[in-house]
């Protein structure tokens, strides 16, 4: 199996790694990297329990190979906030009940990220054609409706301070 | 209303509290199953079948075991020769663990390659080499017990056919005659499709033997790891795994509905993998190993609703044949077949019920799983809804109407119903005068005369349910022989935080916060000073597990009562400290005063530290109890839903405008979480509604194994559900509660298949099997105008 070097900043940190060539993203991420965050529901592009951000972009790992994501700039869940403090989306789910067994909810977030950088003031009906690439199955999608529509607002908050 | 006896600060029941699981999984810090990782570990990809139903002639190993870095390549002949190959199934059927000679169903496991990474093992799984001699597949179950069907099982001894059991209930010749001699009666045959419940997180295990120690360390994606320890240790003491060295740690749980109860043959090649080798083995599924084995329903029942011209109801019959696939892989209590399919008789009131059922062997993956439901409930009570939908046409009365007529009465509980059972409380007609009232029913009915004026779809569809959830008692209900108790152990601290741990296993339904909260409301220590621990069956007390709503009625009740225990133990510290009789303590949530004396009190806290510091003499220490509760009664939930939809006749698209849901669950623990099971629920409810089936061909070929073809609902198809309660608490348990999470996965198809077919009914269509999908109605319509 042929090996390719490949270099790619997560979370901040730039990582170096030889990789075989079919080695797909959400592996290296899990396994090489032992962040276990992004989770795997299907393999198919299906579930969305894998999404990450690739250049700010949700990104569904399962169907990326480690080395199309040479050179990228890789957020998962576990880089959103600093250790001790919850990105506005996480504090939002805690607070609207948006998560039940906590599969789903890391893609969940990490695509929301990218929703609301797109469209920080959704309507109900956007947010949910904007998450139906990410499956739940336990929650019935109201509370995590409501979670991104409390995070959309603090996030303007914020903005609007930073402003 | 229930109203809170705790400051939100202590968090005891009815308080909406914020999980205290949550950060661990908002954080990406969960720990599932594929998450645990051991020194050295290997990795199992299963070899599944092509062929529903073939001859195994060879199974070449040599190319696979080539491949640098396959280990090993397990098959049926290796298990065999520790008799290992076959195993139970929870209902006492038989099931392979790995084929010798025969595969009985699509995508059966036929062998497995272990390899010290998941893409060798992959390649190795693709160098096997199979011979099969493919045979024609028995698929359709009505043709199970035709004369000339292939006998499936002839492994069984007696197995003279594909017939399972035979099982029935009721007075049949009263119940006949009550039929024969009624004024109106309204039959149909109804299906309730094969589903999966496809949970976002398949199932896996990570077996770790250590050689020197003799123990099986086993990470198990499991909702009953302590009835499944005692299960591998009966399987498989022969081979030296005994129960005191099996520890199962169920983890954090990715959603489990019941799809997780079962032993799926992958498990145990993993842990026999792990004994044989010495080394840690994980196996995970892949999301087509997941959906294309096990199934919860595929129950097609023939019904026959009697009643008066008026729309007295006097008579309820069932006659149902179940398809099992090639064994009975029901995770059902041993004395209940087909679990508690009996609550057929709905939420009426009347003297005559017959109910029977024939189980039969088909080549399809093996199940019967109690899918968020407390078994066959779901079944039993789309039948009884959807006939007394169609009796409501039939006579012209308006189905609201017709319940209100029929319900059981509030004075009448406790009800014994005419299939035996004795449903403990409820107000029906007060719960679904909410749900009417909530909608605005009579609003609806206007409008739909109106829209029908002018030839447009609109349909409004009820359904008032009543469930039975929370086995034991234990006299009734056990799994293999194990009684369904459960229980709750709880150890305060000298600084008055305490250790709580359960028998059960939370898959999501926020077990930490909730057990914490009884124990806060009933002693008084804050929720927020309270851990709850499930799932190693070496440090928790032994309990059945969590499904079947079983978790409050049973562990619940559990911690309240150990919790009483604790407290009559206080009041004697207490009594010591204040130097006052025991007579003379009162309590109130948190603190033992003296009576008349209220300044006179010490805290639970004072009292816990005193238990280890400053014990009354005589006095064992310690400030610890547990308790195995065991139920007196099951308890029923009952609820009333109501679904108003438009269809588009043209495309036959079904537009579900509005859904209100109205349960009774008894007393409430924390609103927001039951709100959310409720919410969870009716998405679970209007999949096999409106979009989910497994769908077989001739052969026995899934037609839609992966999540691009079965249609789990997004946020796009789920309605915004409108929720409401009623309280009618359970008055045999200690909180009066009564489980909630399965209610609206039972109660959310007939309302949804209701209020189609009522949408439907101007064009004389009177029935639809669910999922009711757009091209299904658009035939339907088409089949309608037709005949007109």
């Amino acid at each position: 199996m042929a090996k390719h070097k490949v270099t790619m900043t997560i979370n901040g940190e730039s990582v170096t790694a030889e990789v075989d060539s079919r080695l797909l993203l959400v592996h290296f991420i899990r396994e090489n990297l032992d962040m276990t965050g992004t989770h795997i529901g299907c393999d198919t592009s299906s579930c969305g329990a894998c999404t990450i951000l690739i250049d700010g972009k949700s990104v569904k790992s399962c169907t990326y190979l480690t080395v199309r994501a040479d050179g990228a700039n890789i957020t998962t869940i576990e880089g959103i906030a600093a250790d001790g403090t919850n990105h506005p989306l996480q504090k939002a789910f805690h607070d609207q009940h948006g998560l039940h067994c906590g599969f789903c909810t890391p893609g969940m977030i990490m695509r929301s990220i990218d929703m609301l950088n797109t469209n920080p003031n959704p309507t109900e009906k956007e947010i949910r054609w904007g998450i139906s690439g990410n499956l739940c199955r336990c929650t019935g999608y109201n509370n995590i409706v409501k979670s991104v529509q409390q995070a959309a607002e603090e996030m303007a908050k914020e903005k609007e301070a930073t402003v | 209303m229930f109203s809170c006896k705790t400051s939100p600060e202590v968090g005891g029941m009815g308080h909406s509290v914020k999980r205290k699981e949550d950060a661990r999984f908002l954080h990406g810090k969960g720990n599932y199953t594929d998450d645990v990782k051991l020194p050295g570990m290997l990795s199992m990809v299963i070899v599944r079948s092509p062929y529903a139903y073939a001859k195994i002639k060879s199974i070449n190993k040599e190319k696979a075991l080539a491949i640098d870095g396959v280990l090993a390549v397990i098959t049926g002949e290796d298990l065999a020769q520790y008799n290992l190959h076959w195993m139970p199934t929870l209902l006492s059927d038989s099931q392979m663990v790995l084929p010798t000679d025969t595969v009985m169903h699509q995508s059966q496991e036929v062998c497995a390659v272990i390899a010290t990474d998941r893409y060798i093992a992959v390649d190795g799984a693709e160098a096997v080499e199979v011979d099969y001699e493919p045979m024609a597949a028995l698929v359709d179950p009505f043709k199970a017990l035709d004369e000339g069907a292939p006998l499936l099982r002839p492994d069984k001894e007696g197995q003279k056919d594909n017939q399972i059991y035979h099982w029935e209930r009721g007075e049949r010749e009263k119940t006949d005659a009550a039929i024969a001699a009624a004024d109106v009666v309204v039959k149909e045959r109804i299906h309730l499709p094969r589903i999966h419940v496809a949970s976002i997180e398949t199932c896996g295990v990570v077996a770790s033997y250590d050689k020197d120690t003799e123990k099986m360390l086993i990470y198990l994606t499991s909702q009953a790891p302590h009835a499944i320890r005692t299960i591998l240790a009966l399987v498989a003491g022969h081979v030296g795994l005994s129960e005191e060295k099996i520890r199962i740690i169920a983890p954090d749980i990715g959603g489990g509905f019941g799809g997780k109860v079962p032993v799926y043959p992958g498990y145990v090649i993993a842990i026999a993998a792990s004994f044989l080798i010495g080394k840690p083995v994980k196996w995970i599924e892949d999301r087509s190993e997941n959906l294309v084995n096990g199934f919860a329903r595929d129950y097609h029942m023939d019904c026959e609703l009697a009643a008066t011209k008026e729309g007295k109801i006097q008579a309820f019959k069932v006659s149902t044949l179940a398809d099992h696939g090639y064994t009975d892989s029901s995770a059902n209590p041993s004395k209940y077949p087909t679990g508690m399919f009996s609550i057929c008789t709905g939420s009426y009131d009347y003297e005559h019920a017959f109910a029977e059922l024939d189980a039969v062997y088909t080549n399809k993956a093996p199940g019967g799983v109690a899918y968020r439901c407390s078994f066959r409930v779901t079944e039993a009570v789309h039948a009884i809804e959807r006939m007394v939908d169609k009796l409501a046409a039939e006579i012209g009365k308006d189905p609201a109407q017709l319940r209100f007529e029929n319900f059981i009465k509030k004075e009448d509980f406790p009800y014994a119903s005419p299939l035996g059972w004795s449903y403990d409380s409820g107000d029906y007609k007060q719960t679904l005068e909410k749900a009417m009232d909530m909608i605005g029913y009579d609003d609806y009915k206007k409008e739909q005369a109106e829209k029908r004026a002018q030839g447009k779809l609109m349909g409004i569809g009820i359904c008032t349910f009543t469930e039975v959830v929370g086995a034991g008692p234990s006299k009734d209900f056990d799994i293999l022989g194990i009684a369904m108790f459960d229980s709750a152990e709880i150890r305060v601290h000298p600084t008055g935080k305490a250790l709580a741990r359960f028998g059960t296993k939370s898959q999501g339904q926020g077990h930490e916060t909730t057990y914490a909260q009884i124990l806060a409301e009933e002693l008084g220590i804050p929720y927020t000073d309270i851990e709850i621990d499930e799932g190693d069956t070496d440090t928790a007390p032994y309990g059945l597990g969590t499904y079947a709503s079983r978790s409050t009625p049973t562990a619940g009740a559990a911690a309240a009562m150990a919790a009483r225990k604790l407290k009559d133990k206080g009041k004697k510290i207490a009594a010591y400290l204040l130097e006052v009789s025991e007579d003379d303590i009162e309590w109130e949530v948190g603190k033992y005063f003296v009576k008349g004396a209220p300044e006179k009190s010490k805290t639970i806290q004072d009292v816990a530290f005193a238990a280890y510091t400053n014990i009354p003499p005589g006095m064992e220490p310690g400030f610890e109890a547990t308790h195995y509760y065991d139920p007196p009664n099951l308890t029923f939930p009952n609820g009333a839903y109501i679904c108003v939809v438009e269809v588009d006749e043209e495309t036959g698209a079904i537009d579900v405008k509005r859904f209100v849901a109205i349960d009774d669950c008894g007393n409430i623990i924390n609103p927001m979480i039951v709100e959310g099971q409720v919410h969870g629920g009716l998405t679970q409810g209007i999949a096999p509604a409106m979009y989910e089936g497994i769908v077989y061909d001739d052969e026995g070929n899934v037609l839609n194994g992966t999540l691009m073809d079965y249609l789990v609902p997004t946020a796009v198809e789920s309605p915004h559900w409108e929720t409401g309660h009623t309280i009618t608490p359970s008055p045999h348990h200690p909180l009066g509660a009564k489980g909630v999470a399965e209610s609206p996965t039972v109660g959310a198809p007939p309302a949804i298949a209701n209020a189609i077919i009522d949408a439907l009914y101007p064009l004389g269509i009177k029935h639809l099997d669910i999922p009711i999908t757009p091209d299904k109605v658009w035939d339907a319509i088409q089949v309608a105008k037709a005949k007109a």
